[in-house]
Order: structure tokens, then sequence, then C-alpha cells
């Protein structure tokens, strides 16, 4: 299991470094000169050549590059243009609201998929397994920046039950979380059917059944349980729909989280803080799939081995 | 009991044949829609006419105006053009791309391979959209920007597919035979190896069409697709955010194209695996 570790640990770090690297050059893609474009052309010669000296701008590429690395080690990924913060600062300032929006999310999906996928597994190609299908689907199928508009529309304008925009109590959260946890939803759903359906052609059904079982306590007690080890290391890896989706999500419902803070950065071309908010983003997910490989080789020990 | 199950077996085949060919006239309505978006659109898209703001669906213009004034079908039938479009050439260009790679990847091995992989282990440290919303954020808003950066983003997946492929295809016997007669290492890529796994490569072609669709929507949407006014998917749907209290109508059409779009492509995409892959199909009732 430390060798299995072990070795995770050390394609964390070759990747890491290449996302780092990658991020690097980000501000040295931007056509131009990335500080007439931060700063405006009209900018005073001696601000530019002050703003170009804060990001090191002015050194060799290697050196700004040893610089960039040196500094994200120490955890100092730079200084926000506006508001003259440590990107850090206001990024871990963000994050919390984004794990709430995520966390409600998972809770959405997994509060409709395991049903749905458990009554369509019950009786296979029957009209209630196409029903539950049928909505699977359609939750795939429908994007987030339609859905969250047409909830807005149904159970905040229409029927007034639920505010909108504004991070708050519970009843905040309600409409970003069903935005947001859907697609996850359609796609939990679609996996835990078909992985109760393999699980219910096990030998140790059969014996539960025939030692007269209720079908209910069958389904519960017996089956789910198997069925759900696949799933659960399944839904640490579609973690990424969810941080990324959380982007469009925040966007819809103004959630002042780390992807409003990206696109507001964005939008106001403050790059070290657009830099800073994807090496976050990016790291955050590489370490939750380190997390979903590690508990997945502990809970089965033929992966270790591969 | 057989002539039972015959007889749903049946039902079910010509049920989907049924969903089949309806996804198809879906898609070629949408396409033709597009490509005739020019001469067929009853108004011009840009055109801007203050007075009818918002203006309700009504028989001059069945979807409505929006915030402009603009006739929504016109811009949704010009809409068509850009989805599609970005759609078919970012497939095209990251399916080539990747489907190079992939078969380089796998043939060669070694050294090839393991830097080829790093490569696509550090671009899928980067979830969903994240990696084209960083390139578009350096890049600019342009459509070719677009393009550029889902294509950077959707290469990876079918590298992936294609080398899993190619590992398994290289051991067999036809190749070993082409090996030993001398051909060169590119004849065999070319006539023995990349025409076993091109049809995997199809089916994820398609699924791909429908990603890359809703791709571009989301960056349109986001203000990093199209730069302003241009009639895209994403961008109506982004405008109509703003006014969704006093005119739902502007949001409700442009999201029912992107879904009904990427409904049929996806289900016609389950069809065309289960038709290259017959082997499948078994597999796939059972479960």
């Amino acid at each position: 299991m430390l060798v299995f570790i072990a070795r995770r640990l050390m394609m964390l770090v070759s990747v890491l470094l290449g996302v780092v690297t990658l991020v690097f050059f980000l501000i040295h893609m931007i056509p131009g000169d990335p500080v007439d474009i931060m700063l405006g052309e009209n900018a005073l010669a001696a601000d530019k050549e002050a703003m170009r000296r804060d990001l090191g701008l002015d050194q060799p590429l290697h050196l700004q590059y040893l610089n960039y690395l040196s500094g994200v080690v120490r955890g100092d990924l730079g200084t926000s243009l506006l508001s003259r913060q440590p990107v850090l600062t206001e990024i871990l300032s963000r994050f919390p609201a984004s794990v709430e929006l995520m966390a409600g999310a998972m809770f959405v999906a997994l509060s409709l998929s395991v049903p749905l996928g458990i009554l369509a597994a019950m009786k296979p190609r029957s009209l209630m397994d196409a029903l539950a299908m049928l909505v699977a689907f359609l939750g795939a199928a429908i994007p987030s920046f339609w859905l969250g508009p047409l909830l807005i529309l149904l159970f905040a304008i229409h029927l007034n039950w639920l505010p909108v925009n504004e991070r708050g109590g519970l009843e905040h959260l309600i409409l970003p979380a069903l935005t947001l946890g859907t697609a996850l939803a359609a796609i939990l759903s679609r996996m835990i059917r078909s992985s109760l359906l393999e699980v219910l052609g096990e030998d140790y059904i059969r014996t539960a059944r025939a030692k007269g079982l209720g079908e209910r306590r069958v389904i519960l007690k017996h089956a789910l349980r198997n069925a759900l080890i696949p799933v659960i290391t399944i839904v640490g890896l579609q973690i990424g729909i969810l941080l990324s989706g959380a982007i469009i999500t925040e966007f819809i419902f103004d959630w002042p989280g780390l992807g409003t803070l990206l696109l507001q950065s964005i939008h106001t071309r403050n790059y070290p803080l657009v830099q800073g908010c994807i090496l976050f983003i990016a790291t955050v997910y590489v370490l939750v799939n380190l997390l979903t490989d590690i508990a997945y080789g502990w809970a089965d020990p033929r992966v270790r081995l591969k | 009991m057989v002539d039972a199950k015959a007889a749903t077996e049946m039902k079910s085949s010509s049920f989907r044949r049924y969903i089949s060919r309806t996804c198809m006239a879906i898609l070629v309505l949408f396409v033709l829609g597009g490509i005739l978006a020019p001469w067929i659109s009853p108004y011009d898209p840009h055109e801007i006419s203050l007075q009818d703001q918002l203006a309700p669906p009504s028989l001059s213009h069945p979807l409505g105006r929006d915030l402009n004034g603009s006739d929504i079908l016109s811009r949704l039938l010009h809409g068509a053009r850009i989805s599609l479009s970005v759609g078919l050439l970012v497939v095209i260009l990251s399916g080539t791309i990747g489907t190079c790679v992939g078969l380089m990847s796998g043939y060669y091995g070694g050294w090839t391979d393991s830097l080829l992989m790093r490569v696509v282990d550090i671009l899928l440290a980067f979830p969903g959209l994240l990696l084209a919303i960083a390139l578009v954020a350096v890049l600019g808003p342009r459509t070719t920007n677009v393009i550029l950066a889902l294509t950077v983003m959707g290469w990876v997946s079918f590298a992936r597919l294609v080398r899993g492929q190619v590992l398994s295809v290289k051991e067999r016997e036809y190749v070993l035979a082409a090996r030993s007669l001398g051909q060169s290492d590119l004849g065999i890529m070319r006539h023995h190896i990349l025409p076993n796994v091109l049809s995997p490569v199809i089916v994820q072609a398609t699924f791909s069409v429908a990603g890359v669709i809703v791709a571009e929507a989301s960056l349109s949407f986001l203000g990093l697709g199209a730069p302003p006014g241009t009639p895209s998917w994403g961008s109506m749907l982004s405008d109509g955010k703003q006014v969704l209290l006093e005119a739902p109508h502007v949001s409700i059409f442009p999201g029912l194209a992107i879904m009904l779009v990427v409904l049929s492509i996806n289900l016609l995409g389950d069809e065309l695996r289960d038709l290259l892959d017959p082997r499948d199909v078994q597999k796939k009732h059972l479960l």
C-alpha cells in the first residue's frame, strides 16, 4: 500500500509541475504586451515600467519561471492587481462558497440518483426503468446554463418559493445546487442501475431470495451495499464536473465563489488572479483524484498491483 | 414465452428505429437551417429596433424579439451555423490530432509514449472547461480562439482512446505479418492499424460534436466565446438571463435548440455504437 501511495505521489508531483508550467506560460501567451493589455495602451510609461517590474516581466524568461515556481511552492501566487491583496488570500476567501455549492450539488446528485437507479434496476426493461432512464437522459442533455434560468423562472419568479442570487441560508442554496447537481445525478443514476443489475445476478442474492427475504431487504441490505462500491469511487472522479460546472452555475446565480472570482478577474484582466484561480482549481482536482485513487486502492487490492 | 420475448424485441427495435429517425430529422433540420440561414431567415439577425425590444412571440416574429429588438428566429438560424460549424471543425481537428498522437504513442511505445502520455496527463489535470476558459482568457474572445482552445482540450480523449486500441491491435498476426514482409512503420500504421481502430473513434467523434456544441455555448454564455453581438446560442442565453423576469422567451428558445441538437446527436451516437460494434449490443441490453 505504501509503495502504491508513493508511486501515485511521484506521478502527482510531475503532473503538478506540468500544470504550474502551463499556468506560468499563460501570461506569455497574451498576444502583444501583457502590461499594455492590463493597464491600457494610454497608460504612463512610468506606470507600465513599475508594473513590469512588479510582475517580474523585465527579467529573463528562465528567471521569471524559477521565481514563479519557488513562489508557488511557498504558497505565494502573486498579488492581485486590483485589491493589492495576495492572490491566495483572495482565493481562500472565496473557496468556502464554492465548497458549499459543490457539497449541495453532491447531495442533490446522490439523493436523486440512488432512488432512480434502484427503481430502474428493480424491474429492468419495464416502464418504470424506461421512465427513470428517460429522466436521466434528459438530465444529462439539459445544459446547466439553461436549466438554471428555467429553475429561476419556475421557482423564484412564477411560484415565488425560493430566492435567487446571493449566498445566504439553505433556501439560497437549493436552486444553484439543483442546477449543478442534475448532470451528475443523471450520470450516477445510470451507473447505479448497471452496477445494481450486475450485483443482482450474483449467487448471494439468489441465496438471500431463496431463504425467503423480502425484495426490499434483498435490494437495500444485500445488493445496494455492494453495488455502491464502484459508484463511490466514481463519485470522486466526477468532482471535475462539479469544479468546472461550478464556474457556470456561480455565474448564473451570482454565487460569490471561485468561479465568479475567475470570471471577474478575466474581465478585469487581472492576470495574476486568473493564473492563481486556474492553478488552484486544477490542484484541488488533482488532489481529489489522488485521494480517490488511494481510497480505491485501499478498498480493492487488485488496483494496487497495476 | 419465446414469442412474447421476440415480440418485445421487435417492438423495442422498431421504437428505436423511430427514435433515431426523429433525431436524424431534427439534425437535418438544424443543419439545413444553419447552412441556408442567410437566405431563409426572415429578418437580419443584427437588425436593431429598440421600440420593439423584447416583444413576445407573434405571427410576424414567431419566436419573439430580444433585447435589441432583433428577431430571435433569425438569430437562432444564424446561431445554428456557428454552433454546428464550430462543433464539426473542432472535432475534425482534435480527432485528427488525437488519432495521430494515439497511433504514435501506442505503436512506438517507449519514451515517445511516456512523453506524450505525460502531456495528456497534464492537460487532463484541468477539469472540464477550465483549460479552454484559461486559453480564451489570455487569447481574447474570438471564434477562432474558441476553436483553438476547444481543440487543445479535445484531442486528449481521442489520443487516449486510440492509444488503448493500438496497444491491443499491434500484437495481432496481420501486423506481425506486415512487419515481417518489410512494410514501413508508417505503412503499417496507415494500412493495418488505423482501419482497425477507426470505429470507436467515429463513435467518440459523434459524441464529441455534442460536447463541443455545449462547450462553445458555455463559453459564449460566460462572455468568453464569440464577440458581443454575434448570434451564438450561448450568448443569446446570456442576454436572456438579464431579462428573465420580463421576457422568458429570450432564454427559452436558444436553450431548447441546444438541448434538441445535443439529445439528437447523443441518441444517434448510441445507435451508431451499436451498429459499429454488434458484439456489444447483447451485453448492453442485459445491463
